[in-house]
């Protein structure tokens, strides 16, 4: 994900010249080194000073620059709620914060360096787009079409390299969700590393012929409202997948929208209101409930209790 | 040389008109901040009215002088000074912190001329630098001001910010400090002591000048120097008064955000506006 989204930046950067990076002393790491290396004037590494990073893309996008900021999910966002609600989404500027170690995907670096909130912060202010991208060839479309998108998004980006769920540049649309795969006996919404264990749940239960529609919500927020009530129509039971707290998430999104406008069960799957802890992403994933077992699990719940 | 040409009656008749236009705004709405606005009159008047080219009737020029308002709480002094300048009507003012006015309690960039949404201490210096190397890359030679409270310094961001300028090599931004001595809980050197503050920014390897922020003269010369200054940003450190002008303000933190009332405010109008 982290090499899609640096030779995004690299394509970017070179169409549009008012493309800029930040980076704050992660950009090695990040990989945005690489549009440094490229275009040296138009890279700031502002030191591990976050806050003023997001301060410096205000005041670049509103000289007109695109501003692209990168680092940790844990310190942008986790360290500027204030800065990016008041310095970048109420004046609804163009500045892109792009993160990187969403979720428990920093594994072994521990709680201090996870994240399970940041997608349910971020949705909560106004005006901020915000896209859980799937895999490298979606974060590469993604983030493209954040650039062409006037205003305010954080995209959240992961650490492992996991199998690719699209295998080459996906059609995909801000605030459309991705129809992955058709199905009848339940729905499958799903975002960021939660898609790939959503489409392994629908193979395990076609085996078991039990028909599951397979999406991919990577906008978050806005929400696809008529995709989700269109599939909760067809579908009549819906799970969420998402590697973050259940609350406030892709989860509370989906069920927000079915409550209001075409009530149908709703089971998330997510981390349940808890923090991390060191470990492998894989072992964190199935220690807090994150795969296609438990997916399978609170389907054939929903289906029986129909 | 320059000085000879300093406009000071013209300064000091808009100085008169934007503080009374101050008081009444604040009077009208019942609340406000006037103590920091008022402490920030001759250095907004000496930017908008002498130092900065702007043209009221092309807000979004891209060539224009940028001026910052971190200390958001301001508000009265940016949009009654944006007003005699001509961005909007002055007549517009009484609506300050009403419904469904431009005027909200603190700046937003709705209004012309507002460059940024200030009023969330610490973080409009770090804006100002964003708009300063936008400036640079696009090669062009407008200038950017930022004026910070002093208890505003309290703020981590401010030195995170302070710290980037000078990396940067900003010397198309000033910085200066409204140094009224007064934050909202009492004197900003026992809330959280500022001094030594021009050796801090000297440290951080700014370009320091101390001023009388009431001094005509001193500031636009402070204004002068900071933009002759190659490779470096500058910071003005303007000394003034919390609430000046009006004496039973001056040097009291109440009168950091309440507003007097309309009678002793028509009082107080007519007082100015004689002397």
């Amino acid at each position: 994900m982290r090499d899609a989204y640096a030779e995004a930046l690299l394509e970017l950067g070179a169409k549009d010249h008012r493309i800029v990076v930040l980076g704050a002393d992660t950009s090695v790491s990040i990989k945005t080194s690489l549009f440094a290396d490229r275009f040296p004037d138009r890279f700031f590494n502002v030191g591990i000073a976050e806050a003023n990073m997001i301060g410096i893309a205000s005041g670049l996008a509103l000289a007109g620059k695109i501003p692209f900021v990168s680092t940790y999910s844990a310190f942008v966002p986790g360290k500027c709620l204030d800065q990016i609600r008041n310095a970048v989404a109420y004046p609804n500027l163009n500045v892109k914060i792009v993160s990187s170690h969403g979720g428990l995907t920093v594994g072994p670096d521990g709680a201090s360096h996870q994240t399970v909130e940041d997608v349910a912060a971020m949705r909560a202010i106004p005006r901020m787009n915000v896209v859980v991208p799937a895999d490298a060839p979606a974060t590469k479309v993604l983030v493209g079409l954040a650039s062409e998108t006037p205003g305010p998004f954080y995209i959240r980006l992961s650490r492992p390299s996991m199998p690719n769920v699209y295998s080459s540049s996906p059609d995909l649309q801000i605030g459309r969700f991705k129809l992955l795969r058709e199905g009848s006996d339940i729905a499958l919404i799903a975002c960021g590393t939660m898609v790939n264990e959503a489409m392994e749940a629908a193979d395990v239960m076609s085996k078991e012929r039990i028909s599951a529609a397979v999406v991919d919500s990577h906008t978050v927020k806005p929400i696809d409202t008529e995709g989700i009530i269109d599939i909760a129509k067809k579908t009549g039971a819906i799970v969420t997948a998402e590697e973050n707290n259940i609350l406030g998430g892709l989860g509370s999104a989906v069920a927000e929208t079915v409550s209001e406008h075409y009530p149908v069960h709703v089971a998330r799957i997510g981390v349940r209101d808890t923090f991390g802890e060191s470990g492998e992403h894989a072992e964190l994933m199935a220690k807090y409930g994150l795969t296609s077992r438990e997916i399978v699990r609170a389907s054939k719940t929903l289906i029986s209790a129909r | 040389m320059e000085q000879a040409q300093i406009p000071i009656g013209m300064l000091l008749q808009k100085a008169v008109k934007i503080r009374t236009d101050i008081l009444e705004m604040v009077a009208e709405a019942k609340s406000g901040h006037p103590g920091g606005s008022l402490s920030a009159v001759e250095i907004l008047v000496s930017l908008f009215f002498y130092k900065m080219h702007h043209d009221p009737k092309r807000p979004d020029w891209p060539d224009r002088d940028r001026f910052v308002l971190s200390k958001g709480h301001a508000a009265p002094v940016l949009f009654s000074t944006l007003a005699e300048a001509g961005y909007f009507p002055v007549s517009e003012l009484k609506t300050l912190r009403k419904m469904n006015s431009r005027l909200q309690g603190h700046p937003d960039n709705r209004i012309p001329g507002v460059e940024f949404p200030g009023g969330s201490l610490g973080i409009g210096l770090s804006a100002a630098i964003g708009m300063a190397l936008a400036a640079k890359l696009n090669k062009k030679d407008y200038r950017v001001y930022a004026l910070l409270g002093d208890g505003e310094l309290d703020e981590g961001e401010t030195w995170e910010a302070a710290m980037a300028a000078p990396k940067f090599k900003l010397d198309n931004l000033t910085a200066i400090i409204d140094r009224n001595g007064i934050q909202q809980d009492g004197l900003t050197e026992q809330i959280m002591p500022k001094e030594p503050l021009g050796y801090k920014w000297k440290a951080f390897n700014w370009h320091v000048l101390e001023v009388d922020g009431f001094d005509f003269r001193q500031v636009v010369d402070a204004l002068d120097k900071a933009e002759n200054m190659r490779n470096r940003p500058t910071v003005i450190i303007a000394h003034t008064v919390k609430g000046k002008g009006v004496s039973f303000m001056e040097w009291d933190p109440a009168y950091h955000g309440k507003a007097p009332d309309k009678d002793t405010v028509r009082k107080l109008v007519e007082t100015m506006r004689q002397e």
